[in-house]
């Protein structure tokens, strides 16, 4: 038999009413990974140094982002048995990346029973016309953004948690602070418009969403799903400058693993992020870890627009 | 002036400001002034009269609190007699018997305060996390369960004030009370008010 039994519906539930798979229980999902750290890993041992360094979740993917920028080709979404063995591995919640748009990756993804997906611009974008509709699934979606609209325009899809894209694999965080940052103002600008419906109606427009999604969005003064920093966190005290930013938490992809210190590395992030306001603990989480053994990374400034992967997949 | 009582959120990971937003909530339906207060530093808890352990991941929680000596404060605190309130990872953090697996061996919980055997993602994975009406005292209450765990027996000592299925999923010893379910994520304070009582 394959290794692959999919996920079993809740049969003992038959005298019960429940519902699955409902909004508040994706967006729920998304409120318990809060001040965490999820890791991306490409395998059940690096899951496992990933748990052990107290991850709030692990990210499955095929290969990391720095060396699926190296590789060239096309990225798609990781081998089912190799996620089934990280699920079989470890405890914590398990996600996976699905390409832009494939819907099909999706559906496989939630049969195979992982806790989240990301639909991520870090694989080769699937169509290049729209994302997933992602309202139907069961399963909770993350989504990459650079700015408030296109955040908006991703929970309008259903997605659960937002994170801003950075520029995955470059080890540089500037695109990571620009884009955090690009949200932050964006939700500032309209907190300020509150109450003048006009303008903010013109808000709504320019970021192609509903001014019901604006509206909602005022009266949070936040994003209405968590928001996680992704995309360049390569030392412990990037992914403090993150929360600093408000980030509810972060995702490290190639930082950990593309350094030659995983273990230290991965569990000094984690400190961090759980003492981004105190200076003299992210110091001692900085020096949990050694700058000559970090990632050496690439500049995002120095890149052509085509070589960022941040702008791949569907812009509306 | 009644002393104002101040409630602490353990803070090393989780849904930390979904917890404030309750406790902020539940006290003024009480008219209780309270103050609140995150705890990620064993210091923090020298000022608090009860303890709130958010749901989260609970293997994250513990190493996190093992790197700076919170474990072992908690344990002080409790030891004390002091209240806490555990939803999903912290009901498991003060469960005596914590199964990761159906027929896998049990451990103690990071603070085994609660005479409980609890099972980790016993209701299965984020696939199978639901809604559902609970039958509370007084009423309905509306129960999230997310990748929650399972009660699956408790000592004499624990009382049970709300059952799923034949299991407790709300429960009470002494100055302890633990859900499995995720009462800060409804607008109802009543299981907050509960907790607010004991303190």
């Amino acid at each position: 038999m394959s290794k692959l039994d999919l996920s079993k519906p809740l049969k003992s539930y038959t005298d019960v009413e429940i519902q699955l798979g409902t909004s508040e229980l994706k967006r729920g999902f998304a409120k318990m990974v809060q001040h965490g750290v999820v890791m991306d890993v490409t395998n059940p041992t690096q899951a496992a140094i990933a748990e052990e360094a107290g991850a709030v979740a692990v990210m499955v993917l095929d290969k990391l982002p720095a060396d699926i920028r190296a590789a060239g080709g096309v990225a798609r979404m990781a081998t089912p048995e190799i996620i089934k063995e990280v699920m079989d591995t470890i405890s914590i919640p398990v996600m996976a990346k699905a390409r832009i748009g494939h819907t099909l990756e999706a559906q496989l993804l939630q049969n195979l029973g992982v806790d989240m997906i990301d639909e991520s611009e870090v694989l080769t974008p699937a169509n290049q016309a729209s994302h997933i509709w992602k309202w139907p699934f069961t399963v909770p979606f993350v989504n990459g953004c650079r700015n408030l609209g296109e955040a908006l325009r991703r929970i309008e899809e259903g997605t659960a948690m937002i994170r801003t894209k950075g520029e995955a694999g470059t080890g540089d965080v500037q695109e990571a602070i620009r884009h955090m940052r690009q949200v932050q103002l964006g939700i500032a600008e309209l907190i300020s418009l509150k109450d003048n419906h006009q303008e903010l109606m013109i808000k709504a427009r320019e970021m192609k969403v509903s001014y019901e999604t604006v509206i909602k969005t005022v009266e949070a003064k936040r994003l209405p799903v968590v928001n996680f920093a992704a995309g360049g966190v390569a030392t412990p005290a990037d992914a403090a400058m993150m929360m600093r930013m408000g980030a509810d938490g972060v995702f490290v992809g190639s930082g950990i693993y593309k350094s030659q210190d995983p273990e230290n590395r991965a569990a000094a992030i984690v400190y961090a992020v759980t003492h981004w306001d105190n200076p003299g603990k992210v110091l001692e989480a900085q020096m949990m870890v050694n700058e000559k053994l970090s990632m050496p990374g690439l500049d995002a400034m120095s890149m052509s627009d085509d070589e960022k992967i941040q702008s791949r997949g569907s812009s509306i | 002036m009644e002393y104002m009582r101040t409630v602490g959120i353990l803070g090393l990971q989780g849904a930390i400001v979904e917890h404030e937003t309750a406790l902020i909530n539940a006290a003024r339906n009480m008219n209780m002034d309270i103050k609140l207060k995150r705890i990620v530093e064993p210091s923090d808890l020298d000022a608090i009269d009860g303890l709130v352990m958010p749901g989260g991941e609970s293997t994250a929680m513990i190493l996190i609190g093992s790197k700076n000596g919170m474990l072992d404060a908690v344990i002080n605190f409790l030891e004390k007699g002091k209240p806490a309130f555990g939803t999903c990872a912290g009901a498991i953090l003060l469960s005596k018997d914590v199964k990761r697996g159906e027929n896998m061996e049990g451990k103690k919980g990071a603070f085994p305060f609660m005479d409980t055997e609890i099972l980790r993602n016993g209701y299965g994975r984020q696939v199978d996390s639901f809604s559902t009406e609970l039958d509370m005292q007084g009423g309905k209450f509306k129960g999230i369960f997310i990748r929650a765990p399972i009660i699956n027996s408790v000592g004499k000592d624990v009382e049970v004030l709300i059952e799923f299925m034949g299991k407790p999923v709300f429960v009470r010893q002494n100055k302890l009370i633990a859900t499995t379910f995720h009462p800060e994520l409804t607008d109802d304070t009543r299981i907050h008010e509960v907790f607010l009582k004991l303190i």
